[in-house]
């Protein structure tokens, strides 16, 4: 593993974050420090900006008011959205392999390991268009076997999977909580674990038509 | 950061491998092109040799574009961009390695057919080594350029027109001195001031254009 296992330094925090998507503020003056062995359950309604807060975690979203600060620049991050990021012509083998190769590199077996870990023995070579929803869901998750990190954000990981399904990925958060790392995760369903820590995004949602403090002056 | 740049280059030429159609859609564009040039003009050899090295460098330009449009899209659509930019490198790396496969496939198969266009269209066999070489160092040009309008409209509806329109002024001086040099070389005369002129451009592409394609990818 690639991070220290002591559970006092934070992973990474926010201050005073805020979004504002179409001039409507969705969020703002979020804080909240992410600590090895959290888990971290978004909740909010749809459009709450769930998914634009883990975007703007892991650096895809611009992160215009507010800060989010990493405790240092080794820190590896996985993320999961609602595109999984596989290309449909290439196997279940290849995806992980390209996947893993842009930061590291990944053997054939530790590859067959992973996939056999997220229940896909059998379909490392199937093509991954020839796969079911959820099976393409699991060969993305099958990403945070093969590559190791500090802090996972996963977006709705529960989508399309059965329910057998949901039982693994949350001991697999059980798990990855417990040995050190810290997880970000959005969903709809509850998650039946002690250390969840829930961040309602209902409650640093403004107004309608309130707007962030610098840029008030613009709109009337 | 090699070792990042290699897997997106292994895994782009295995897609091409698995649909071949991409690779062999611009060379067929480009064939016919120019098949249908003499039909529509005239069959004259005389005519043909003179407008054939502005025929073969349009008719390369317009395969390249075709080819464009794609360069960054299917990688947005189905969520692989966000993977590639979340890697720790600078994203220049992530376009020179696309456009690199993007070249290797459109750019080189047009290369290496373009002695037997240049047969087709009477060019005189002196002027095929010029033809071959200014399209060596003027396609890479090419697709470099295309990078940034690519990136510009990745995730934009119907992105491709806007592409042609962003990407055709700065195709132009290419054109201009990849024509002329083959001219020039069917004439008898010297290439070596429009062979450098290409390389220049080449070079100022490769240093401006990964690192601004990069930044409109971020967008």
């Amino acid at each position: 593993m690639s991070f220290t296992p002591s559970f006092d330094v934070h992973l990474l925090c926010t201050s005073a974050l805020a979004c504002e998507r179409d001039s409507r503020v969705l969020y703002n003056d979020l804080n909240f420090v992410v600590k090895p062995g959290h888990l971290w359950h978004v909740k909010g309604r749809n459009g709450a900006g769930k998914t634009t807060l883990l975007r703007q975690l892991a650096g895809l979203h611009p992160v215009d008011t507010g800060e989010v600060l990493y405790s240092n620049n080794s820190i590896k991050m996985i993320y999961i959205g609602h595109k999984l990021g596989l290309k449909e012509q290439l196997t279940a083998d290849e995806n992980l392999c390209w996947l893993a190769g842009l930061d590291g590199s990944s053997t054939q077996s530790q590859r067959y390991a992973a996939l056999e870990h997220v229940g896909l023995r059998g379909y490392e070579e199937n093509p991954v268009a020839q796969l079911s929803a959820g099976q393409k869901r699991r060969v993305a998750l099958a990403r945070l076997h093969l590559c190791k990190a500090d802090v996972w954000l996963l977006d709705e990981p529960f989508t399309s999977l059965d329910q057998q399904g949901i039982i693994d990925e949350i001991d697999w958060l059980r798990q990855h909580t417990r040995a050190g790392g810290a997880v970000l995760m959005t969903s709809h369903q509850d998650i039946n674990l002690p250390n969840v820590k829930i961040l309602d995004l209902g409650q640093y949602s403004p107004l309608l038509g309130e707007c962030l403090p610098d840029k008030g002056s613009s709109i009337i | 950061m090699i070792r990042y740049m290699w897997a997106i280059v292994r895994r782009d030429l295995l897609l091409v491998a698995r649909q071949p159609a991409e690779m062999i859609n611009p060379l067929v564009f480009f064939l016919l092109v120019i098949a249908l040039f003499p039909l529509g003009v005239s069959p004259e050899a005389a005519l043909l040799s003179q407008t054939a090295a502005g025929v073969i460098w349009v008719a390369a330009m317009l395969a390249t574009l075709l080819s464009l449009e794609l360069l960054f899209k299917l990688d947005h659509d189905d969520g692989s961009l966000e993977q590639l930019l979340l890697a720790p490198y600078p994203s220049w790396s992530l376009v020179l390695a696309k456009v690199f496969v993007h070249w290797l496939v459109s750019g080189l198969p047009l290369i290496l057919i373009s002695p037997l266009i240049a047969t087709m269209l009477f060019l005189p066999s002196h002027a095929v080594p010029t033809l071959m070489l200014s399209l060596l160092i003027g396609t890479p040009t090419l697709s470099l350029l295309g990078a940034i309008g690519a990136a510009l409209v990745t995730g934009v509806r119907g992105g491709g027109m806007l592409l042609t329109l962003l990407i055709l002024p700065l195709y132009v001086p290419v054109i201009i001195f990849g024509a002329s040099s083959v001219a020039a070389a069917a004439q008898g005369m010297a290439i070596g001031g429009y062979m450098a002129l290409l390389a220049a451009m080449f070079v100022f592409a490769l240093m401006i254009t990964p690192w601004s394609a990069g930044s409109a990818l971020k967008l």
